[in-house]
């Protein structure tokens, strides 16, 4: 679907971008991630053909952009980072206005207007100038006219930036919507929309691809090691304490206790539940949780550890920089 | 050649003109001070016995200034202000050419400054009922009007299509409209074969005095058309050369 080949982007003297090549598969969902100003909305801009390479070559559905700028442009719906809404224009009209100007007919426009707005859950301000609306609610209206014309790729530059949590959770919950229909770009800087909404992540730091991967591929190839947390209720007949079961499980490097609700140590009557940080070579959640039922000990709940993927992260960009 | 994305532009740049106040306060001070005008110098305890035809050519002569005024206002939000807002990323990004972007935008200004230039008809129409007129001399002074205020907004569309702000494109276009007024001026001062180079670029003066005396030169059309083309064509260059940038 997207094919990118040794794109660089210069202004002026200064390298924005590149060289940076990859390919995107027709239904995927791909997230750039990336600190800000390292060439993520650059390379979105070009993919919207917005922006010009200063060399490589860029193809969208088999048309290259430069050479078919006008049948790409048909093909992509693009969301600024601030949606580009005329605040004199109700709502209504401007879906109107985009849709015609993105080539569909009279017809199709009057059908797919109110479909949007439903999908967008924008209708009960369609008569409203996108002036008076708030930050989500025109953010809203930026998807609503970039899936207007049905394209078959979605570019989405920071497309929950300066909502609050609430408006964030309907966005990621518009962006899985729509994934059945669209390839999608999306970039952020906020990791856990990235991980939540993408199949794949490309790693961008300064101007070039680090990584590329889903969450798990990542954290496996560049970490040596995996971390999970894993609550336990010491049974009252359990030969060992937890924390000695933990250990002695193959490939377990490090064991850590977090803290417990109680006094549960393990070693007399049934305990309050404890946590353990849990490091390993792989990822070692099965065999863990065998040994400590095996033992006798109550699992109460196991998980890879949080912000995983903030660890990898910040772990590429330094790495990047040193 | 296909005009359908210049009729969108056109349409939503109008109803842009008919929502904001801008559109209003223009069309509101060039019909007072057309009136104000016509008032000192017709109506008014110092106007003066005059032929009726000199009443209507100083009519269009002030209608003149004034039309060039409302050109530069007009039109110098049309690009510079969806660079500011961002919404020149939506036409960048949209299957649209950069002429018929400009097109749109320009024939939208002219539009609606041709119906604040109409709704100055009750003048001439005064002249006509208590003097002797042709309506030949109000039709070709109203054209003269509309030619000049084309190539005026022309070369707003082409300020706007450099900047993102629009007090520097209004600066552009005052400087370029002023210097092409001037160039009249300059045709009186210096000798020939310059006198007569600088009579035939300037915006007014020669090319204007027969559409306020009521004579109309296929010349004169044609150079307030060919400057509007150039201005636009240069237009449409700029907006080429920015829209990858």
């Amino acid at each position: 679907m997207v094919q990118l080949t040794d794109v660089t982007k210069y202004y002026g003297r200064k390298r924005a971008l590149g060289p940076v090549s990859f390919e995107i598969d027709r239904g995927d969902t791909v997230g750039f991630l990336g600190l800000n100003g390292v060439g993520k909305t650059t390379l979105l801009r070009i993919l919207a053909c917005g922006l010009r390479p200063s060399s490589g070559s860029v193809t969208i559905d088999g048309l290259d952009v430069l050479r078919d700028p006008h049948e790409v442009r048909k093909r992509v719906g693009y969301l600024p980072e601030l949606p580009p809404v005329y605040g004199d224009m109700p709502v209504s009209d401007y879906l109107t206005f985009v849709g015609l100007l993105k080539g569909m007919s009279r017809e199709q426009v009057a059908r797919r207007v109110p479909e949007v707005e439903e999908y967008a859950r924008i209708s009960e301000v369609r008569d409203m100038p996108t002036r008076t609306l708030s930050q989500g609610y025109r953010q809203r209206v930026g998807v609503a006219q970039a899936i207007i014309h049905e394209p078959d790729l979605l570019v989405l530059d920071e497309p929950t930036h300066d909502l609050d949590p609430v408006q964030i959770m309907e966005m990621r919950g518009m962006i899985r919507a729509l994934k059945d229909r669209h390839t999608i770009l999306i970039s952020s800087h906020i990791l856990p929309e990235i991980s939540e909404t993408c199949d794949r992540l490309l790693i961008l730091n300064d101007g070039e691809i680090v990584a590329s991967g889903s969450e798990a591929e990542l954290s496996e190839r560049l970490m040596m090691s995996r971390r999970m947390a894993v609550t336990v209720r010491a049974g009252g007949g359990a030969a060992q304490a937890p924390e000695a079961v933990i250990a002695a499980v193959e490939g377990v490097t490090r064991v850590e206790r977090a803290g417990a609700a109680g006094r549960g140590d393990g070693d007399g009557a049934d305990a309050d539940p404890a946590t353990y940080r849990v490091e390993g070579a792989a990822d070692l959640r099965a065999a863990v949780c065998r040994a400590l039922v095996e033992a006798g000990h109550d699992v109460i709940a196991l998980n890879r550890a949080e912000r995983e993927l903030e660890r990898v992260f910040v772990g590429l960009v330094g790495g990047a920089k040193s | 050649m296909n005009l359908r994305a210049t009729g969108i532009i056109f349409r939503r740049e109008l109803q842009t003109y008919v929502r904001s106040p801008m559109g209003y306060i223009v069309a509101a001070v060039v019909l007072l001070l057309d009136g104000v005008f016509f008032y000192a110098t017709a109506l008014g305890p110092e106007a003066g016995e005059r032929l009726s035809g000199l009443v209507l050519a100083g009519f269009f002569y002030n209608a003149s200034g004034l039309t060039a005024v409302a050109a530069v206002a007009l039109s110098i939000r049309l690009i510079a202000e969806e660079r500011q807002t961002g919404t020149q990323l939506l036409l960048d990004t949209s299957p649209v050419r950069d002429w018929e972007i400009v097109l749109g935008k320009f024939l939208s200004a002219l539009a609606f400054l041709s119906a604040i230039t109409v709704a100055t008809l009750y003048i001439p129409l005064l002249i006509l009922v208590n003097g002797k007129i042709a309506v030949g001399h109000i039709l070709i002074g109203y054209l003269g009007l509309i030619l000049l205020g084309s190539a005026v907004l022309s070369i707003g569309v082409f300020a706007t299509s450099l900047t993102r702000h629009q007090l520097v494109a209004a600066a552009i276009a005052a400087v370029i409209t002023g210097v092409m007024f001037l160039f009249w001026e300059l045709s009186q001062i210096v000798g020939s074969p310059l006198s007569r180079v600088f009579a035939a670029f300037a915006i007014h003066g020669r090319h204007f005095a027969g559409f306020l005396s009521g004579l109309l030169h296929l010349r004169d059309v044609v150079y307030y058309l060919a400057v509007t083309y150039f201005f636009l064509f240069a237009a449409t260059k700029v907006m080429e050369a920015k829209r990858w940038e």
